[in-house]
């Protein structure tokens, strides 16, 4: 906006650019300044990325690097075909990304729609439903111990069974283990969700939604057709933060119990083959591979659609 | 507790929500109030029910059963989780790995999101590409490889007593900094963006080099999203637990998140100390919540903004 009030008194609007102008010094300068952070993205984030999928096709206990020894494509098979928790750790990732996108994300939605509205207390409400946004998963993960805990926990306690022989172990049984870790994990993610979209909402022309009631629409027709369209912006950053998290998800598992015995998770198994006895840095890379290819497509997607409209935003 | 808080908070709200709506009279929402308090009461449960185990003693909650309201109610688990989890250990490494982590991402970020925002250059896209996609990756994908790169970086013993990266606060806040980059530099770059031309413009006139651009007019400019990205950068980076987990196996060297979890072991079957200890892990990023709050959302909407 500023460059088309000063465009006619300038030189041609095309040519309004700062290179030219540019000391041979000043080049140098910002060379430094985008080369240092560069170098150390590239070899503290993307070197090991490749290195990981170089990894994936040898074989390697990890302790002495000439001891790298070429695999082929052995430990995909492995992975798939022998390795038993990678399957159900598919599967909870699967299953940690549904929960999310399914209950959480429209929670946190319908929190942001409720506490829009002028609510009295609006702004309590907001600070309580943030608070978990602040916790670290890890932290997460061992305050819900306390609810969960079979003998001492208060879900327990309140459902009367805590101490019996019937009791439910919430993070022992394998069958229900990932649901009370992801119930934990939506607890911080509704939050999350919820900040953004008030954020979004109130980015939202008030005569938009007066336009849309005064035609006769019902709130929840001028929501889902008028105002949760012109969110465009936030709703692909919510797919994408929700994406991200299912699959990113580590911390409250592993807390819980290094991710195993029902909680087995894609990173949790990436960190499983690395450290601790039977170091595998070949089949844990293996898996890093595939989960580096199924964030890829989220990452990819984001990305295409932020920068397509080109630098001049 | 948390009826007295709502009513109280309540209080500054009151005016201007009623008044917004020119004049148009609301019915009041009992529904909406009724399902909010629920919920409310429901996300408050967790921390409430940590801090109410953390304030009995075991043996009370024992022979009452944890879901009861017998006392005595008292500090004791907190200073004995203080004194026997070595949290003020814990505190400095936190500290030592925080506070460098998120200077060092906001200066590099800043510095290249300068460079690509401010002029063109022909890959500015694929370099803001790499910032941000390197944020987004899952940290466990890179594992191994960095394990491996700190471990075989050899550093003076006077520097490390390890003689390598492994288990010194460098790799810490390396990592740390390295994956923080990505979004401090996509945020600072829309930011910058949004800066008006005119103002580099002038200076360039003037004959500011790069640098006092850079310096003198644009970081000053950049205060808001500095301190929002700060804020958010502190609570995150303290947050952290991967890269310690990953890269840091003595106990002493734990920040804070990390450590923690090992308290589980520590005080077996203690839930009244874990409590404790949980609760004093979560006062730090309280304090910045209540202080800095709308500086953490800034920070998190800004990085939302753009889509």
């Amino acid at each position: 906006m500023a460059s088309t009030t000063s465009a006619g008194s300038d030189t041609t609007p095309g040519r309004r650019r700062h290179t030219p102008r540019l000391t041979k010094r000043d080049k140098t300068v910002l060379f430094v300044m985008v080369a240092i952070p560069t170098l150390i993205e590239l070899v503290l984030i993307w070197l090991p990325t490749l290195a990981s999928v170089a990894l994936s096709f040898t074989r390697w206990d990890g302790i002495k690097l000439n001891d790298i020894k070429p695999a082929g494509i052995q430990n995909y098979n492995y992975v798939v075909n022998t390795y038993t928790p990678f399957w159900p750790a598919v599967q909870h990732n699967v299953e940690w990304l549904l929960a999310l996108a399914i209950i959480a994300t429209p929670f946190g939605l319908l929190l942001a729609v409720l506490l829009d509205q002028q609510i009295k207390g609006s702004r309590i409400y907001q600070s309580i439903f943030f608070t978990p946004v602040m916790l670290s998963l890890a932290l997460v993960g061992i305050i819900w111990r306390l609810i969960y805990d079979r003998d001492y926990g208060l879900l327990n306690g309140v459902l009367g069974t805590a101490g019996h022989s019937n009791a439910t172990d919430w993070l022992g049984d394998s069958k229900i283990n990932i649901w009370a870790a992801i119930v934990a994990a939506s607890w911080k993610h509704a939050g999350y969700v919820m900040i953004l979209y008030l954020a979004g909402l109130k980015g939202i022309d008030p005569s938009l939604k007066e336009a849309a009631s005064l035609d006769g629409a019902s709130a929840w027709q001028s929501f889902w057709r008028v105002v949760f369209p012109s969110m465009r912006p936030i709703n692909i950053v919510i797919v994408v933060i929700t994406l991200i998290e299912a699959l990113r998800a580590f911390d409250i598992v592993w807390v819980i119990n290094k991710g195993q015995n029902g909680l087995e998770l894609l990173s949790a198994l990436i960190v499983r083959n690395l450290i601790g006895e039977g170091q595998d840095i070949g089949v844990g890379s293996a898996i890093a591979v595939v989960l580096m290819i199924v964030s890829l497509v989220p990452i990819v997607w984001y990305l295409s659609r932020v920068f397509r409209k080109g630098a001049d935003l | 507790m948390s009826t007295l808080s709502i009513e109280r908070a309540d209080d500054p709200m009151a005016p201007t929500a009623s008044d917004h709506s020119s004049g148009r009279r609301r019915r009041p929402r009992y529904g909406t109030h009724l399902f909010l308090i629920v919920m409310a009461v429901i996300w408050l449960i967790p921390l409430l029910w940590g801090f109410y185990t953390a304030l009995r003693p075991q043996q009370s909650t024992i022979k009452h059963g944890y879901l009861s309201f017998a006392g005595p109610f008292n500090f004791k688990n907190f200073t004995d989780a203080w004194s026997q989890g070595g949290f003020a250990t814990s505190f400095k490494n936190s500290a030592i790995i925080t506070i460098p982590s998120v200077l060092l991402t906001l200066i590099l970020a800043s510095m290249v999101a300068f460079a690509v925002s401010r002029f063109n250059w022909k890959f500015n896209v694929t370099l803001l590409i790499l910032f941000t996609a390197g944020n987004l990756l899952p940290p466990q994908i890179l594992a191994a490889p960095l394990f491996q790169l700190f471990k075989h970086t050899p550093l003076p013993l006077s520097v490390s007593d390890s003689g390598d990266l492994l288990n010194t606060y460098f790799g810490v806040i390396a990592a740390n900094t390295a994956f923080q980059l990505g979004f401090c530099t996509f945020v600072l770059s829309n930011y910058m963006k949004a800066l008006p031309t005119d103002l580099t413009e002038a200076a360039l006139v003037d004959g500011a080099s790069a640098w006092r651009q850079y310096a003198q007019i644009i970081m000053p400019l950049c205060r808001p999203a500095l301190a929002a990205l700060g804020t958010l950068e502190v609570i995150w980076v303290y947050n952290d637990y991967f890269w310690a987990l990953l890269l840091v196996s003595r106990g002493d060297r734990l920040p804070i998140t990390t450590a923690i979890n090992n308290l589980q072991g520590q005080f077996v079957s203690n839930d009244n100390l874990i409590a404790a200890g949980a609760i004093i892990t979560v006062i730090p990023t309280l304090i910045v919540y209540l202080v800095l709050q709308r500086q953490f959302i800034a920070g998190l909407t800004l990085g939302a903004s753009k889509g």
